[in-house]
């Protein structure tokens, strides 16, 4: 293995994990302020076909991404008037919404099907991207993979340094006391849902615009549930986020591998390793239960409605 | 404009009543509106999609196959969601159900008796309830959450089915495609009026285990201890209830109910081991357990009203050339209306027209 | 319960002012089942456009409906009992595990006329059809086995079924005819549709040193990823050169019009027979190849000597000496494939690094 294949690879794995980070971030502060919104996959692929909309019909892949962004915010907006203004099941209207914007996207994107995509252009500096090894891993991917390290930084740093991500983890963990303390919960978990909604989209967006740039249906193909899962997975942390990413999409793309070097294992068995390995890497470290419990959202998929 | 939620001092009997019935007119006029904007007479798509699937025998029973392990999972997941426990994982377990159930057939072809059927349900049963202890085993021993590991076995169970489907289950005659043999009629749940329809008995399976869950849940001790640890785990603790058996209990027992829906569904409208024998019923039914309000008699409700978008779209789709997608649309918003609805059963809905200023804090 | 009560009686108040949807069914209906959406780009899309192709060629002495993204299993019977109930004369349907659900549903319905996709079983009322694709496959593999400079391939596999063997098979042979020490790397994605994972593998195929890239899954994200790193690949089901400006040499193209529009016009005209199977190939135009290109002149002109050879029968894509992956003698010298060995294929032929689940 030389070093330039080497590169390729974990560019290759950057790629596969970018839309699961994107997508799990978003998630995380929407758990983190207690509400549960299991619509991931319906975002995402509604990010996805209005993401791809926006690029061709304005000739920009830049407006796409925007445009894939503004879908996913519009779609948890309705996920939060029920959950959050109507105060319905959380967990019923998240799964109605997959529904929903499964069906919805296959509508909008029936006149694209099969056009050619417009990709997001790679960063390209001089010298610095042509560096041996780590040139174009660290100074020539694709936008979006620079915007879901530095979401992940941010999220972090706003979670956990700033007064107001100490409010929403307070939301999240008891909406009655922090209700008590005259903070307006729902306005925050309103927010919280749309960042999630915005995280979604531009997940999907990725998709269309850089992973496979074009509109197939379905596209998503189920990683809003792994993004659900990795929310899990990094017991609402966010660097643990990047770390089950890219487990996940080291191991997917290490049995590609396995497979086209010709190691005799079922390929069966070899698409279930990601699982696999998720699971196994997630009971190694939840094992210290204190940590998981203090950083669980205790409200988490709770309604919760302002008594008078 | 905004709106406010007032909670109700007690349940509203009459919401409880009248709120399927709002929900139902908001998807009528949501339906009305949808479909003259496409283009499409809005009163024939309506009564395609909702009368046509319940004006005919043969569509009754294709009604009752499509609920009949919607319902049957929901039912399981209602105990263990009420528990706080949250099994998302019944589409694997349904799968492992299946698988194992079918090895009666597929193993001992010879063995048909009285006792096939039964005893491939109890081991479908049996396999569902241990897929379902795996997570509950990994919660209860390492901490680790049900949600991830749960949901992460149904891809590995997806696979391990595709690879026995296409390789060992493999029916010997059938030309190298995937799938097993077809099973001897002793192993088949045989239908209910063959003369009309071909809705099986997995039906009345489904209908029957509601209604034991519900007993269980309503009048015995252990399903007291299910709401009390499910409300309150430290009460539940002072009460001598033990949170650790509760996880297997519930994961048990709605593991094993997915497995039987999971035999029955093969045995019953499948008639063979297939690669992918299940179009996401465990998925589904999560919603089912929801919209019946985590109660087992609601859950039989509220699986037929899912089947019937399903084969409402169909037949709109059919008649009128209404797309699969528009058909998901009208789907999700139906169960929008219906999970709204459901929000007037325990608020009251203040609306607040003008300047509102600031929402209403520090009251509570 | 309540719920549905209550449904119901809201439903018949409906129906009592809509006084019923009556719909007149003069016209010969053929109805059309589909396993994917009818955007799918693939398999799907290429059924829907042959039906939109019969609108246009039989006009209005026809008329059409379909029922798109059905699961296999009893969905699927659902969907065809639908079918036949709602005046459809014939039904298409278009995946292989709908096969046992045809049967069932055609035995209860004997006046409506049945044709099955990719199957083997059929009926008084039920023909099965399918097309040669190990034809054009064979065609691109010899083009690579031209152009390629490695002298290896990557194939992006779906589901080790006999089809999807067949099809790498052939393709292998095309390769070997002219290059008897090509390699093929195989990868399964266990699916007919995730972009996502289709680019993941061409990528890791491509890192791994093939400069030919083919698939049977259905989208064009391999193609796209063959064009960004400037090698070949050959589009499936559609002409993906939109995707590939540069990387398509050519593409399978599933063209199933024509027969639908023969097969039913036979069904008017009541010439139409059960328990037929037909099995067509290039010379038909069940399939067709797209534009050779980006190529040299020499190989384009061999690829189509190649494809007019088959069309005339001349040329067997299987013809011996062939032999299994482990070495053993498949077909001797001169000998050519069984249509039933073909369809039911479980095994490599020899030089496939890969192995076959059993």
């Amino acid at each position: 293995m030389d070093v330039n294949m080497l590169q390729n690879i974990l560019l290759t794995i950057a790629t596969a994990s970018t839309p699961l980070l994107l997508a799990a971030i978003g998630e995380l502060v929407v758990e983190r302020s207690g509400v549960l919104n299991l619509g991931v996959e319906g975002m995402m692929v509604i990010g996805a076909v209005c993401g791809f909309a926006g690029a061709f019909i304005t000739g920009s892949p830049w407006i796409g991404a925007l445009a894939g962004i503004l879908a996913g915010v519009l779609l948890s907006l309705l996920f939060g008037f029920l959950a959050l203004s109507l105060a319905t099941n959380q967990v019923a209207t998240g799964l109605s919404l997959t529904l929903l914007g499964i069906g919805l996207s296959g509508m909008i994107g029936e006149d694209f099907v099969g056009r050619a995509g417009i990709r997001l252009p790679r960063l390209d500096l001089p010298v610095l991207s042509d560096l041996p090894l780590v040139g174009k891993l660290l100074f020539g991917q694709d936008p979006l993979f620079y915007v879901s390290i530095a979401l992940t930084a941010a999220v972090m740093w706003f979670l956990f340094k700033t007064r107001t991500g100490l409010t929403l983890r307070s939301i999240g963990d008891n909406h009655k006391s922090a209700h008590a303390l005259g903070i307006n919960v729902l306005l925050y978990r309103y927010l919280a849902v749309m960042f999630g909604g915005a995280c979604a989209g531009l997940a999907g967006a990725h998709l269309s615009l850089v992973y496979t740039p074009q509109w197939v249906e379905n596209m998503t193909a189920g990683r809003g549930w792994i993004a659900l899962a990795l929310v899990v997975f990094a017991s609402w942390r966010p660097w643990r986020v990047i770390g089950g990413a890219y487990l996940f999409g080291a191991v997917t793309i290490g049995q590609i591998h396995a497979q086209a070097l010709g190691i005799p294992i079922p390929s069966q068995l070899m698409s279930a390793l990601p699982y696999l390995a998720t699971i196994v890497v997630l009971v190694l470290i939840s094992r210290d239960r204190r940590l998981t419990v203090i950083n669980t959202p205790a409200s988490l998929a709770q309604p919760f409605v302002p008594d008078r | 404009m905004r709106l406010e939620l007032i909670k109700r001092p007690q349940k509203s009997a009459l919401y409880s009543a009248i709120s399927p019935l709002l929900a139902l007119v908001l998807t009528l006029l949501a339906g009305f509106l949808i479909f003259s904007l496409l283009g499409k007479p809005p009163v024939a798509a309506l009564h395609a999609y909702f009368i046509e699937p319940l004006s005919e025998a043969w569509q009754l029973h294709e009604l009752a196959i499509k609920a009949a392990p919607l319902i049957m999972i929901a039912v399981g997941l209602s105990v263990c969601y009420r528990s706080n426990n949250w099994n998302i994982g019944a589409e694997g377990q349904f799968i492992i159900g299946g698988i194992t159930g079918s090895l009666v057939p597929i193993l001992f072809p010879q063995f048909q008796t009285l006792f096939t059927l039964p005893v491939m349900l109890l081991l479908g049963f049996i396999g569902g309830a241990a897929m379902g202890a795996i997570p509950a085993l990994l919660k209860t021993r390492f901490n680790t959450n049900e949600i991830l590991t749960s949901l992460m076995l149904v891809y590995v169970a997806q696979l391990f089915l595709d690879w026995l489907a296409r390789g060992r289950f493999r029916d010997p005659g059938g030309n190298n495609f995937p799938g097993s043999i077809r099973f001897p009629e002793s192993a088949r749940l045989g239908e209910i009026f063959p003369s009309h329809g071909s809705a099986h008995w997995g039906i009345v399976l489904a209908i029957l285990s509601a209604i034991i869950v519900w007993f269980m849940m309503r009048f015995l001790m252990k399903g007291f201890e299910v709401k009390v640890l499910g409300g309150s785990p430290r009460a539940g603790r002072f009460g001598g209830f033990s949170s650790t058996k509760m996880v297997f209990f519930a994961f048990l027992l709605s593991g094993g109910l997915a497995g039987l829906a999971g035999i029955a569904e093969v045995a019953g409208a499948i008639g063979q081991l297939r690669e992918t024998i299940s179009p996401g019923y465990g998925f589904a039914a999560i919603i089912v357990a929801f919209l019946g309000r985590l109660n087992p008699l609601g859950a039989i409700a509220a699986g037929f009203v899912l089947a019937l978008t399903y084969l409402g779209g169909e037949a709109a789709q059919m008649s009128l050339g209404v797309s699969e997608k528009v058909a998901r649309v009208f789907q999700g918003l139906l169960l929008f209306f219906v999970l709204g609805c459901d929000t007037l059963i325990h608020y009251r809905i203040k609306f607040i027209f003008g300047e509102a200023g600031k929402p209403a804090t520090a009251k509570g | 319960m309540r719920k549905t009560l209550l449904a119901l009686a809201a439903g018949i108040a409906l129906a009592a002012t809509s006084g019923g949807a009556a719909f007149a069914q003069d016209k010969f209906k053929a109805c059309f089942v589909y396993i994917g959406p009818v955007t799918d780009g693939g398999w799907t899309q290429a059924h829907d456009e042959a039906r939109q192709y019969v609108e246009e060629q039989l006009g209005d002495e026809i008329e059409t409906a379909y029922l798109e993204n059905v699961p296999e299993g009893p969905d699927s019977e659902r969907a065809i009992t639908r079918m036949a109930r709602s005046g459809c004369n014939i039904v298409f349907t278009t995946s292989f595990g709908y096969m046992d659900p045809t049967i069932a549903v055609a035995e209860k319905h004997p006046d409506v006329m049945f044709e099955h996709a990719t199957g083997y079983k059929t009926a008084d009322n039920v023909t099965n059809y399918n097309a040669r694709f190990y034809e054009g496959r064979y065609i691109i593999g010899q083009i690579a086995g031209n152009i390629s400079e490695t002298g290896t391939a990557g194939y992006i596999a779906s589901f080790p079924i006999p089809e999807v063997v067949m099809g790498i098979n052939a393709f292998l042979q095309g390769a070997r005819s002219v290059d008897p020490d090509f390699k093929l790397k195989v990868v399964w994605v266990n699916s007919w549709h995730d972009a996502g994972k289709e680019a993941d593998a061409a990528k890791a195929l491509v890192d791994q040193g093939v400069d030919i890239l083919t698939q049977h899954t259905d989208s064009a994200a391999p193609m796209q990823v063959a064009e960004e790193r400037g090698i070949h690949a050959f589009g499936q089901a559609f002409d993906q050169s939109e995707a590939g400006p540069t990387a398509q040499k050519t593409a399978i193209l599933d063209t199933w019009g024509p027969y639908y529009v023969k097969r039913i016009k036979m069904a008017m005209d009541g010439t139409w027979k059960g328990g037929e199977s037909t099995w067509d190939g290039l010379k038909d135009g069940i399939l067709t190849m797209a534009p050779y290109r980006n190529m040299p002149d020499d190989v384009k002109a061999m690829a189509e000597e190649t494809e007019a050879k088959i069309k005339s029968g001349e040329l067997h894509p299987f013809t011996g000496p062939i032999n299994k992956q482990d070495g053993t003698e498949w077909l001797a010298e001169g000998e050519t494939a069984e249509d039933g060995t073909l369809l039911g294929m479980d095994f490599y032929v020899e030089g496939v690094d890969d192995t076959l689940p059993n």
